[in-house]
């Protein structure tokens, strides 16, 4: 039965998600912008929070921990653990996505090892913090293009190359880092390790000064003959060049959708105070009448409201097949593509809407409209999205539509 | 209060501090993180556990309802729903497609289209049961599907065969006994197919909640002054419901004879939609009886004014739906197209330009459907919809026509000749910004 709306088991999540947003990460959304890399240790607070209240009711956590891909099929509908969490996140980046990036036991890597890893993994990696090492230097958007190395020496792999951009990079336990197992065997070989930190050989050697979502760490981390044990290799070490990327891809049909719902919280953050402060100079948004009979910052409102919705319910839809057990791949691209540009327009617009007010760093506006770019930057960018969904559409292989 | 305020509250208050206790410098120099982190972790599941509890104690006593399973974010149909799109897919790629392009040169469906396309039943589905027809539910869903799935076939002939529908629904929907049990057998059995909506009316920035249209109240009933554009099957339809406004009271529908004086028809051929044999309605000092009023009486009052606002959120939602099906079949065609077609040695589509402007199709398409789901879906568990119905027809209305152009920019020359639907698809699809009113889920 067509029913789009949330849910309301999924209330007390969103719920507790959100008051974690207003009254934990509002208060210091400013100060962290301000200090880039200082620890912000709210967060250790906040990360004993999120596991009392996982452990008190809720059945799922906010963040990408809850996340796993339901195999088994009940003939009942689902709203499980991938809804809950782009709900979470949503929630929780109408606070700060930076802050929201650096919870503790949150990170990109988590989702990596829940959908990848194997049930003896997924039992030795629980309550690690993992972050997620994908670009290098000479490969980003061409991730099968990789360099990093990883040769089996006797009961250990010997990883070798250079990691960029890897959010959490320094802060998180281990990173989950992409390597190839030989070159010439192209996207098959590629299969993602954990490194924990501390691991001789693996090294942070910067943290990058950015435009937004400064509250997270960015780290360029090099492997040098680091040794990690063999059953580190997430999921199966077989060279499959028909399942090809298959594997390591996998992640991002239940990560795609929660940056979505991370440009949903970020949109609406901006939308919601754009309004009220539009609403002092008589603007008010009524969802009647003809749309060129309004004035142009109300019309403006309600176009986007509209886009943004579609973002809402496209990433509601990419979860819900996930949750119950629809091939998605196709739908997360959907989703991350028009929440993402859409959260980064409106981000722009609203500071625009507001003039000197939204430009200024007493208005968190300026700090969204910078905070929402990386969306459609991360978890593969607009372009990409835009590869994938045509060349499901086409029907095309990846050397045809390329 | 409700529960989720008291929760608010609840937890609200609790992280405020906590946020306090993380801040605090006296916590670090003591170096009493770690014991306040447990301090954070105890009072966070006590937290949890007492919003669960009041949430639990809550809910049922606010309603007073007995408590059902809730309801769930669900984008699957019902096998009633699935049975019917496919009969009506079939309907649209076997009878309406090939049919398209001579209706629209001639400006109205094809002979017996009405009648073939009442046989499928969809109107009989769309009666309640007690009212005789064989709904044991009426659905806008299911009245959404089937407008997408005609126009997918063609918007034209879809808009033909919906204003007979849309007429029924109203009655179904707003109308009093009597004047269901007058009109409705009728129609379900397919006698009659005579029937339509006039809402829109002939000048710009047109709002359905502003009509020129006039109702005054006599003693005998009402006279009717205005004009109404657009309005399908204008020619042939026996019956019209036209909304109109009554002074003081507000806009409403009645229902009004073809044959009552002072009804004149003209034809209104437009860019597009021709095959819905489109008229321009007068009604110059018509005369109707107090039974004319859609819902009787009682429409005088509030009933009848949360009927017209109903009334606008469901053309909304038909609308959009028919712009979902029409930016569909450009989906379709635009892909064999330029996978087929060749040029600088390959396929077009292998060039990103190509190739990006079709996941774009694929996304808003995606999109707007996404957005008309929503506004049916809570009409049939009786939520509002009039934000969601709103935001749906303005997103409709800007990325229908967007895929229309696109469809023919892939297509290039061939797009703009008459061998291939594209062009009548981009004329069809303009009208999605224009209409507001005329159909009803």
């Amino acid at each position: 039965m067509i029913y789009l709306e949330v849910p309301k088991s999924l209330k007390p999540i969103v719920n507790q998600a959100h008051q974690v947003a207003k009254h934990v990460f509002r208060p210091i959304s400013r100060k962290y912008d301000r200090a880039e890399h200082a620890y912000p240790k709210e967060l250790d607070m906040l990360a004993a929070l999120m596991d009392g209240l996982s452990a008190g009711g809720a059945q799922q956590g906010a963040g990408v921990d809850g996340l796993r891909r339901d195999e088994e099929r009940k003939d009942a509908v689902r709203n499980g653990a991938n809804m809950s969490t782009c709900l979470g996140l949503t929630e929780l980046c109408w606070g700060d996505i930076g802050l929201a990036l650096s919870i503790p036991r949150q990170g990109l890597g988590n989702a990596a090892i829940t959908a990848v890893a194997d049930g003896e993994q997924k039992e030795r990696f629980d309550g690690v913090w993992a972050a997620m090492a994908i670009t290098e230097p000479g490969a980003g958007s061409d991730s099968a293009n990789i360099r990093t190395t990883a040769r089996l020496d006797g009961d250990e792999w010997v990883l070798n190359g250079e990691k960029i951009y890897v959010t959490a990079g320094s802060r998180a336990d281990s990173v989950v880092v992409w390597a190839t197992l030989d070159r010439n065997l192209g996207r098959a070989a590629i299969k993602s390790f954990v490194v924990p930190h501390g691991t001789p050989g693996m090294e942070v050697v910067r943290l990058d000064k950015k435009m937004g979502i400064r509250a997270s760490d960015t780290a360029s981390i090099t492997l040098t003959d680091c040794r990690i044990p063999k059953g580190n290799l997430l999921g199966n070490a077989d060279i499959d060049t028909k399942k090809g990327f298959g594997g390591v891809m996998q992640t991002f049909d239940n990560t795609r959708p929660i940056v979505a719902g991370m440009a949903v919280g970020v949109a609406r953050a901006a939308l919601e105070h754009t309004r009220k402060l539009l609403a002092k100079e008589g603007v008010e948004v009524r969802y009647r009448g003809s749309l060129f009979s309004k004035s142009a910052a109300e019309a403006e409102l309600i176009r986007m409201e509209a886009d943004w919705e579609a973002g809402r319910l496209l990433m509601l839809k990419a979860a819900w097949m996930a949750d119950n057990g629809i091939p998605n791949s196709m739908e997360a691209s959907m989703s991350k593509a028009k929440a993402a540009r859409v959260a980064n327009r409106i981000t722009l617009r609203c500071v625009e809407l507001c003039g000197g007010i939204g430009y200024s760093e007493d208005e968190l506006l300026e700090k969204w409209a910078r905070d929402s770019k990386i969306l459609d930057i991360f978890e593969g960018t607009q372009q990409i999205q835009l590869l994938i969904i045509a060349r499901r559409l086409l029907g095309k292989r990846s050397s045809e539509l390329r | 209060m409700d529960n989720e305020k008291i929760i608010n509250e609840v937890m609200g208050g609790g992280l405020r501090a906590l946020n306090r206790i993380a801040e605090s410098p006296f916590v670090e120099r003591l170096g009493l993180e770690e014991r306040a982190q447990r301090l954070v972790y105890e009072s966070a599941k006590r937290m949890a556990e007492t919003a669960a509890k009041a949430a639990k104690r809550l809910s049922p006593k606010r309603s007073g309802k007995p408590t059902r399973p809730s309801r769930k974010f669900d984008l699957s149909l019902s096998e009633e729903q699935q049975l019917m799109r496919d009969t009506l897919r079939r309907f649209a790629d076997e009878v309406m497609q090939p049919a398209a392009r001579e209706a629209d040169d001639e400006g109205a469906p094809p002979e017996g289209f009405l009648e073939t396309f009442g046989e499928l039943g969809a109107i009989a589905m769309s009666v309640p049961e007690a009212l005789g027809g064989a709904a044991e539910q009426v659905s806008a869903v299911s009245q959404m599907l089937i407008a997408e799935d005609l126009a997918r076939g063609d918007m034209g002939l879809a808009y033909a065969a919906l204003a007979p529908l849309s007429f029924v629904n109203a009655v179904v929907a707003w109308g009093d006994a009597q004047q269901q049990a007058n009109l409705l057998p009728k129609f379900v059995g397919g006698e009659e197919t005579g029937a339509t909506v006039a809402v829109l009316e002939p000048q710009p920035l047109f709002d359905p909640a502003a009509l020129r249209t006039t109702a005054k109240k006599g003693s005998g009933g009402y006279l009717l002054n205005g004009e109404k554009s657009m309005v399908a099957l204008a020619q042939s339809a026996k019956w019209f419901l036209v909304a109109a406004e009554l002074p003081r009271v507000g806009p409403r529908l009645f229902i009004v004879e073809r044959d009552a004086e002072g009804v004149s028809v003209t034809g209104e051929p437009a860019m597009g939609l021709r095959s819905a044999a489109l008229g321009r309605l007068e009604l110059d000092r018509v005369r109707v009886s107090h039974q004319a009023l859609l819902g009787g009486e009682v429409a005088l009052k509030n009933q009848g004014k949360n009927a017209y606002r109903d009334s606008i959120d469901r053309a909304r939602v038909a609308w959009g739906a028919m712009a979902v099906g029409a930016s569909q079949a450009v989906l379709d065609y635009v892909i064999p197209y330029c996978n087929d077609r060749v040029a600088f040695g390959e396929p077009i589509s292998h060039r990103q330009a190509v190739a990006f402007m079709i996941a774009d199709m694929g996304i808003e398409l995606e999109s707007m459907r996404m957005l008309v789901y929503r506004a049916a879906g809570r009409i049939d568990v009786g939520m509002k919809c009039q934000r969601e119905a709103y935001l749906a027809r303005t997103l409709c209305a800007e990325k229908a026509m967007e895929i229309g152009t696109n469809g023919v920019q892939l297509l290039g020359g061939a797009g703009f000749i008459k061998d291939h639907p594209i062009e009548l698809w981009y004329r069809h699809l303009r009208a999605v910004g224009v209409m507001d009113g005329n159909l009803f889920v």
